[in-house]
């Protein structure tokens, strides 16, 4: 378990989710052990016991997230209700405890995967792996970060800032990333060998994460070659796609597909209708907060994620509904006709998926661009009323 | 709080009565699989054939509400085939038809003097003389008798005295493991029919509605469910090429891991030649078994790989004729298939597809080489004097998962209660459909409280007696919240998972004074000397055995049980089993 610990450990504080030295991982077989010595560590030892897991993460969060998670949390908020898609699906709400004790700590995590603790961190578990808390504390952060901007830009439509939220979110702007000014090249097709092919899927989904367009290092990749459709395997990491890869054979004759990506058919129908042969899909920040942003007062408000009244866009890109999958509210049935009409869609709360010839290059340099436009957006809005 | 009324049956009186389990009763066991547990426990040590050890069909707390995918039952006594513990999670509508009719459960004791039948319609129990059925099929008795109710039967080869010997209800879903049927037969009871008109209140309607609509967002979500490869789609085959991709599909009774014909029997092969259409338990949308459009059942993953890879068989036909026998005989298709491959293996016969139905017809019937066939491979093998060649846990033959593709799968067949079953830890979810996420599935590094935590949550899932590849997706924080909703209790999924424990063990107390320990906690010898077949970048190493012992102590250490495997005294006391031990 040591090795997973450490690992996670690491990673929290590449994706800038983290600072060093905060993450605490333990992780639980027969014995527990810890990725470091805590004086934290007697409590979660508590919650750890009382609960049927194997693993768990402690850990304030880096800046932004910091500040945001801390202005959400103000007052007497017991729970945050974020929108946006991932929330929605598999946290459904986001539990907030104001002391890093057991018995609290024990009442919310036995109902729910995560809690806040305010002025100390977040609180993340898993059955199987440590790397189950890792993405439960990412996309704490994600929805944290989504809720924040999603709110700012409601208050702006109401009447305008207030001076605290003014104050925080000058504070938050202090402490995002610079945005990156150069588009980095991908592998070129057409690709002679398919080795060549699953280099290619692999280093898109590394570039997308190296270049902060992730979620909890989630997304999928596909590129089409002969075929077969090689697309990521669903719960991969993007940064780590060696190994996790699948091919599936367009004219359906296996199944090794059922490990792909839950967005397979959406990526199959979209390279079906539009000639295309690659489709990238990430969950970058202000894509997803910018498409929930909608002045509109009609009957679907509150079910955006599954219908709108309205042709949409933001950035000049098509905003549709769908929820994660194949299911009949799913994505599955509203990205595909919609990327017929463009080569790049975002889905409603859920994130953007671009399509290329001939290899991935055009699909990460749209996700890219885009992503920088829809920052560059939200920021000059909130920013007008300063 | 939950409520449940038990139909106690005596076959030998023709006796009925009704109990009401106390609610710290049903708080305890939750429903099927752990109240089943409850009904067994004090009989435990009876004879599969003593008449007077019960034989369980519970429905879970959730069936015949809303909540998706909750309508199976537990069917459950002690096993013919293993002498350990029996208990099979079953589907089709039997479960619902119960709860419809006012009942959670039925125990089954005594024996008639004939072969008989029992109808339950609302709030009417009556026998009927099955005399001239013994040998009926399943398939035709449902047929006959499905304007009653859900029908839960067993074929010709029950009676005839097959130790692996399935149960069938509504014709084609299967409590196949363990000989369940068998202990059926002995009692002379051929089927029972169940139909109620009722319906089952939820404390908190609204409650319900949300936590089923969070249950189907998350199955959406999940590929190995609702994708274009999953289980709505291709059914249960859709396993079948990733276990050849994996290179652990058993071939030629375990010898090999990979089937170069496979390629050509999988689900896109069936579904080409057979053009079916789904069908699946009732308050289910995902429907994953397939009838094709001549109306002959398709056969499930495992079936389709034993009598396929693991015989050597490249005749589809063959596979889905022997699927068809084992059901309409009421004979469990994982055993019926490792049997034959063991008689493979040590007559050396290659068997030819009219071989395959043949010897089949001749366990069913018991006859000529099917009547030690019929006793299962262990029985078979050590007849023959090669007892390593029968490739089973505790008299259990393993299923279409071959443990050295996957660690946790090695230990979770070592360690399940009921024998060589995938289904009590089913790691296959995390180890090889990356389900809550991927787990590396050559090492058995943090495996011992994966199981051990997988286990409980099966437990509880059997006891809700939910679907289990609805797990491909949600977890037990939904199954908690509608179990909330429908019971009015205020219960977390920790709290479910506890509960799950504490069955869960009280099933390894009831193994361990049946004799079992942790001799038993072992797989066949084959799998830590010979490796499996290497190709695809895939290199299949025999089971490392001091590695396997280590992790089968980690996972002792755990459970609460000792360095023989049996319960310790002290965990015995903080789940609160003194009374039982």
């Amino acid at each position: 378990m040591r090795g997973l610990l450490d690992k996670y450990a690491a990673k929290l504080v590449t994706a800038g989710l983290a600072e060093p030295g905060d993450p605490l991982l333990g992780g639980l077989d027969a014995e527990l052990e810890w990725n470091r010595e805590d004086d934290a560590t007697p409590v979660l030892e508590e919650v750890i016991g009382g609960m049927g897991i194997n693993s768990i993460l402690f850990s304030r969060p880096a800046e932004p997230y910091r500040t945001i998670i801390e202005h959400l949390c103000r007052g007497e908020v017991s729970s945050i209700r974020p929108r946006d898609a991932e929330t929605r699906t598999f946290l459904h709400d986001l539990p907030v405890v104001r002391e890093l004790a057991a018995g609290p700590l024990l009442e919310k995590l036995r109902i729910r995967k995560s809690v806040i603790v305010p002025g100390r961190g977040i609180v993340t578990w898993g059955t199987v792996s440590p790397e189950q808390a890792f993405i439960f504390f990412s996309s704490v952060c994600f929805a944290c970060f989504v809720k924040f901007f999603s709110d700012l830009l409601e208050e702006r439509r109401q009447g305008g800032l207030s001076s605290l939220s003014r104050t925080v979110l000058a504070r938050v702007l202090e402490y995002l990333p610079e945005y990156p000014a150069d588009v980095p090249p991908l592998m070129s097709g057409p690709f002679g060998k398919e080795e060549d092919v699953y280099a290619a899927v692999a280093q898109a989904g590394r570039l997308t994460v190296e270049n902060g367009l992730v979620d909890s290092f989630f997304g999928n990749v596909s590129l089409k070659w002969r075929n077969t459709l090689y697309i990521s395997q669903t719960t991969s990491s993007l940064d780590e796609l060696e190994g996790c890869i699948v091919p599936c054979p367009l004219d359906g004759s296996s199944c090794v597909g059922i490990t792909a990506s839950s967005e397979l058919g959406a990526h199959k129908e979209t390279l079906s209708r539009t000639g295309a042969d690659a489709v990238l899909h990430s969950h970058p920040r202000f894509s997803v907060i910018m498409s929930m942003d909608c002045a509109e007062d009609c009957p679907d408000r509150g079910y955006c994620h599954i219908r709108c009244s309205w042709k949409r866009g933001v950035c000049g890109v098509p905003v549709v509904p769908g929820e994660v999958g194949a299911g009949p509210t799913g994505l599955c049935n509203t990205l595909p006709a919609a990327m017929e009409d463009s080569n790049a869609v975002i889905v409603w709360g859920h994130g953007l998926f671009t399509r290329s010839i001939g290899d991935l290059n055009g699909a990460f340099r749209r996700l890219l661009h885009i992503e920088g436009e829809c920052r560059d957006l939200c920021i000059s809005m909130l920013m007008e009323d300063h | 709080m939950i409520r449940f009324r038990i139909l106690h049956v005596d076959l030998s009186s023709r006796g009925l009565h009704i109990e009401e389990p106390t609610p710290e009763i049903m708080a305890e066991c939750i429903g099927g699989k752990g109240l089943a547990g409850h009904y067994l426990h004090p009989h435990v040590r009876r004879e599969w054939d003593d008449p007077e050890l019960p034989l369980l069909f519970m429905a879970g707390p959730l069936t015949g509400t809303s909540a998706p995918a909750s309508g199976r039952i537990c069917i459950m006594s002690r096993s013919p085939l293993t002498g350990a513990i029996c208990d099979c999670s079953v589907g089709g509508s039997f479960g619902w038809q119960l709860r419809r009719a006012g009942l959670g459960g039925i125990v089954v004791t005594g024996r008639a003097s004939a072969p008989t039948g029992i109808e339950i319609s609302d709030g009417s129990v009556s026998f009927s003389d099955a005399s001239g059925l013994a040998e009926a099929g399943t398939d035709l008795l449902h047929r006959d008798l499905r304007d009653r109710g859900a029908v839960a039967c067993v074929g010709p080869a029950a009676f005839h005295g097959v130790r692996f010997s399935s149960i069938m209800v509504d014709g084609v879903y299967a409590a196949g493991r363990g000989g369940l049927g068998l202990v059926m037969a002995s009692r002379n009871l051929k089927y029972l029919t169940v139909k109620g008109t009722g319906s089952v209140p939820a404390a908190d309607p609204d409650g319900l509605r949300e936590a089923a609509e969070d249950i189907r967002r998350l199955v959406a979500a999940a590929p190995a469910l609702m994708g274009e490869y999953g289980l709505r789609n291709c059914g249960t085959a859709a396993c079948y090429d990733l276990m050849s991709w994996n290179r652990m599909m058993p071939t030629a009774n375990f010898r090999r891991t990979f089937f170069l014909p496979a390629a050509g029997m999988n689900s896109h092969a069936f579904s080409e030649r057979w053009k079916p259409r789904r069908v699946g338990c009732k308050g289910c949308h995902i429907q994953c078994k397939r009838v094709g459009e001549d109306g002959v059942h398709l056969p499930e993953f495992e079936t389709m790989s034993h009598f396929s890879a693991l015989l050597m068989n490249t005749d589809l036909d063959a596979v889905r004729e022997a699927n068809t026998i084992c059901n309409s005989m009421g004979m469990d298709t994982i055993s019926a298939g490792a049997t034959l491959a063991c008689y493979s293996e040590i007559t050396g016969e290659k068997l030819t597809p009219s071989r395959i139905t043949g010897l089949l017809m001749d366990i069913a019937l018991q006859r000529g080489e099917g009547t030690l066939l019929g006793q299962g491979s262990r029985i078979y093998a050590d007849e023959m004097g090669h007892p390593d060649r029968s490739m089973s846990v505790k008299g259990m033959e393993l299923p279409g998962y071959d443990p050295r593709g996957a660690m946790g799968m090695a230990l979770g067949y070592a360690t399940s209660t009921r024998g060589g079953c995938h289904l009590r830890a089913y790691p296959i979810s995390h180890e090889i459909l990356r389900k809550p996420v991927a787990t590396d599935r050559f090492s058995f590094e943090g495996k011992a409280r994966i199981v051990k935590i997988a286990e409980d949550m099966n437990a509880v899932i059997d006891s809700l007696t939910a679907c289990k590849f609805f797990f491909f997706g949600c977890s037990l924080e939904e199954y908690a919240a509608a179990f909330s909703a429908v019971t009015g209790l205020d219960v977390s999924a920790q709290d479910l998972q506890r509960t799950g424990e504490r069955i869960y063990f009280r099933e390894k107390m009831m193994n361990s004074s049946l004799g079992f320990s942790a001799l038993d906690d072992d797989l066949p010898s084959r799998f830590f000397s010979e490796p499996g077949t290497h190709g695809g970048g895939i290199e299949v190493a025999p089971v490392d055995r001091e590695e396997f012992l280590a992790a089968r102590q980690r996972y002792y250490t755990v459970r609460g049980l000792d360095d023989s495997g049996l319960p310790l005294g002290e965990k015995i006391i903080e789940l609160g089993l003194e009374e039982l031990s």
